[in-house]
């Protein structure tokens, strides 16, 4: 059985409700949440040969790679010469959560906004870079901000720095996961730290509360070097049709395709948006965390994976029962023996195409520590908008799956509470449930 | 023989750590503190680096923590260009 990482209770100590009020989106398929979310909506697919490297000596050479995007233009020059291209697209996908959450993170107290990010191996392209300096060049020949620009940590570190964000923050690695564990945390911290709770902990320094938290995550790591560490899982398309390598829950899967960029979302308290008159995207309902049994364990669930656990334990932290859920974003890995596992954790709580279920990172890849933060953005925008968006890539679901899958155009309907599943390398399961106001 | 000129250095600046919003390094900096300017001790140590490869010199430790404006930089650089021709 799964081991619960996590599983939140529900408005934990002192009633607060996190909701979210922010998003910045960078993302293959668009920069900016409406161009983002016109192109999700039209099934676009991002999905291209690489071209951040020579990929021809490589067996998986498509990538979902942001384009048209120029740090240069976007950021101050002293923050580009010290900064992976993963922490520029997340500075920008910052920037552009603090203009949708119509907010001045300067005019916040001191200790009143933290940020808590997802990551997976760091910035490693500059890392490659000066290590390739080091091996070809000589010592002299590496940057000083190698000591930060690779850590897995950076974003949130220049995140807060940039914005003046010094509440609680930290950071979540667990790959694909990572996206929804780093809001099922920021959730956290806003329970701990309530903004209308004054002085409650100087011990930790919340000396005035905290009402908003900046999460989510945005990765990068479309080098040889991060490339490699991929193909190592075995787990990628070898397919060389951007149109149909990544087709998760298809007959012929045969892979995911890899992807850069994500999201940031601004996690807030309902107290602090309310009163402030935010406009509210929705709120973090539920979130629970389980990992996998160690493969050949022998455990008392007979070895079941954690995903079927981890979906109810979210629902359980929500307060919603399956028949009150309108749509699940999946993670839809691609590879056929994760794809079963998920669609019978779906079936078994749903039951045979019980629910709308939708993909729409075949249209970006999979974007890592990035994946399931634009996700939870995407879910949130169905909300808003009444519409899922389809599946890109894929016709029909492998008929064994039983899956009421969106493909091919988007579906109306009133979405007013959606589960998003998640899950990365190792054995990590998330899901949150996000929740109309 | 080689001398570091403020132009050079302001190239170099730019070339290793940019430069800060609100800041105009083409303007008048030669005593203005390199904080002032936006630049930690970070940023100078990726300069300091750089100009010890172009120039192939090394500087000694004490520059970084004495060289607190563009004019004391290049005062101390020359006067160890001056040493290598000596």
């Amino acid at each position: 059985m799964g081991a619960d990482r996590s599983a939140g209770t529900n408005a934990g100590a002192g009633g607060v409700r996190a909701v979210v009020t922010g998003l910045g989106v960078v993302a293959p398929t668009g920069i900016g949440v409406e161009a983002y979310w016109a192109a999700t909506l039209a099934g676009a697919n991002g999905i291209r040969r690489l071209t951040r490297f020579d990929p021809s000596s490589y067996p998986s050479q498509l990538a979902g790679e942001v384009v048209g995007y120029d740090a240069a233009e976007r950021l101050p020059s002293r923050l580009v010469a010290q900064t992976d291209r993963m922490t520029q697209l997340a500075l920008t996908a910052g920037g552009l959560a603090v203009a949708d959450a119509g907010i001045d993170p300067a005019a916040l107290p001191e200790y009143g906004a933290g940020v808590v990010t997802a990551a997976s191996g760091g910035g490693v392209e500059f890392g490659q870079r000066e290590l390739e300096a080091l091996w070809s060049k000589g010592r002299q020949h590496v940057s000083a901000y190698q000591s930060f620009a690779w850590f897995y940590a950076v974003n949130t570190g220049q995140l807060s720095i940039r914005h003046g964000l010094r509440g609680p923050s930290g950071v979540i690695v667990t790959e694909q996961a990572g996206g929804l564990d780093a809001v099922g945390h920021a959730r956290r911290h806003l329970r701990r730290s309530p903004a209308t709770d004054y002085g409650r902990s100087p011990a930790m320094g919340h000396s005035q509360g905290l009402s908003m938290v900046f999460s989510g995550g945005v990765d990068a790591a479309l080098s040889p070097w991060g490339w490699v560490a991929q193909l190592a899982t075995g787990l990628i398309s070898r397919g060389g049709d951007p149109a149909r390598a990544y087709r998760p829950f298809a007959a012929d899967a045969d892979g995911y395709v890899p992807g850069e960029g994500g999201a940031i979302l601004v996690v807030e308290s309902l107290a602090a948006a309310r009163a402030r008159g935010a406009r509210v995207y929705g709120e973090i309902a539920g979130y629970a965390a389980t990992l996998d049994p160690a493969p050949g364990s022998c455990s008392g669930s007979g070895g079941e994976p954690g995903l079927r656990r981890c979906a109810e334990l979210a629902l359980a932290d929500a307060g919603v029962l399956p028949g009150q859920v309108d749509a699940v974003v999946a993670d839809g890995a691609g590879v056929p023996s994760l794809d079963e596992v998920e669609a019978a954790a779906i079936g078994a709580i749903f039951g045979p195409r019980g629910v709308p279920v939708t993909v729409p990172k075949s249209g970006t890849g999979r974007l890592f520590s990035g994946g399931a933060a634009l996700d939870l953005a995407a879910a949130l925008l169905s909300m808003r908008d009444g519409v899922l968006p389809p599946t890109p890539g894929v016709d029909r679901p492998a008929a064994p799956y039983q899956l009421d899958l969106v493909t091919r155009a988007p579906r109306e309907l009133p979405v007013r509470t959606v589960l998003v599943l998640a899950r990365g390398y190792g054995g990590f399961n998330a899901a949150v449930v996000v929740r109309g106001m | 023989m080689a001398r570091l000129t403020l132009d050079t250095l302001v190239r170099i600046m730019r070339e290793s750590a940019g430069e800060e919003e609100g800041v105009d390094l083409d303007g008048d900096i030669l005593d203005t503190l390199f904080i002032d300017l936006g630049y930690d001790s970070l940023a100078l140590l990726q300069t300091t680096g750089r100009i010890e490869r172009d120039f192939g010199i090394e500087l000694d430790d004490y520059v970084l923590a004495e060289a607190e404006t563009p004019r004391a930089l290049l005062e101390l650089v020359n006067a160890d260009l001056d040493e290598l021709v000596a």
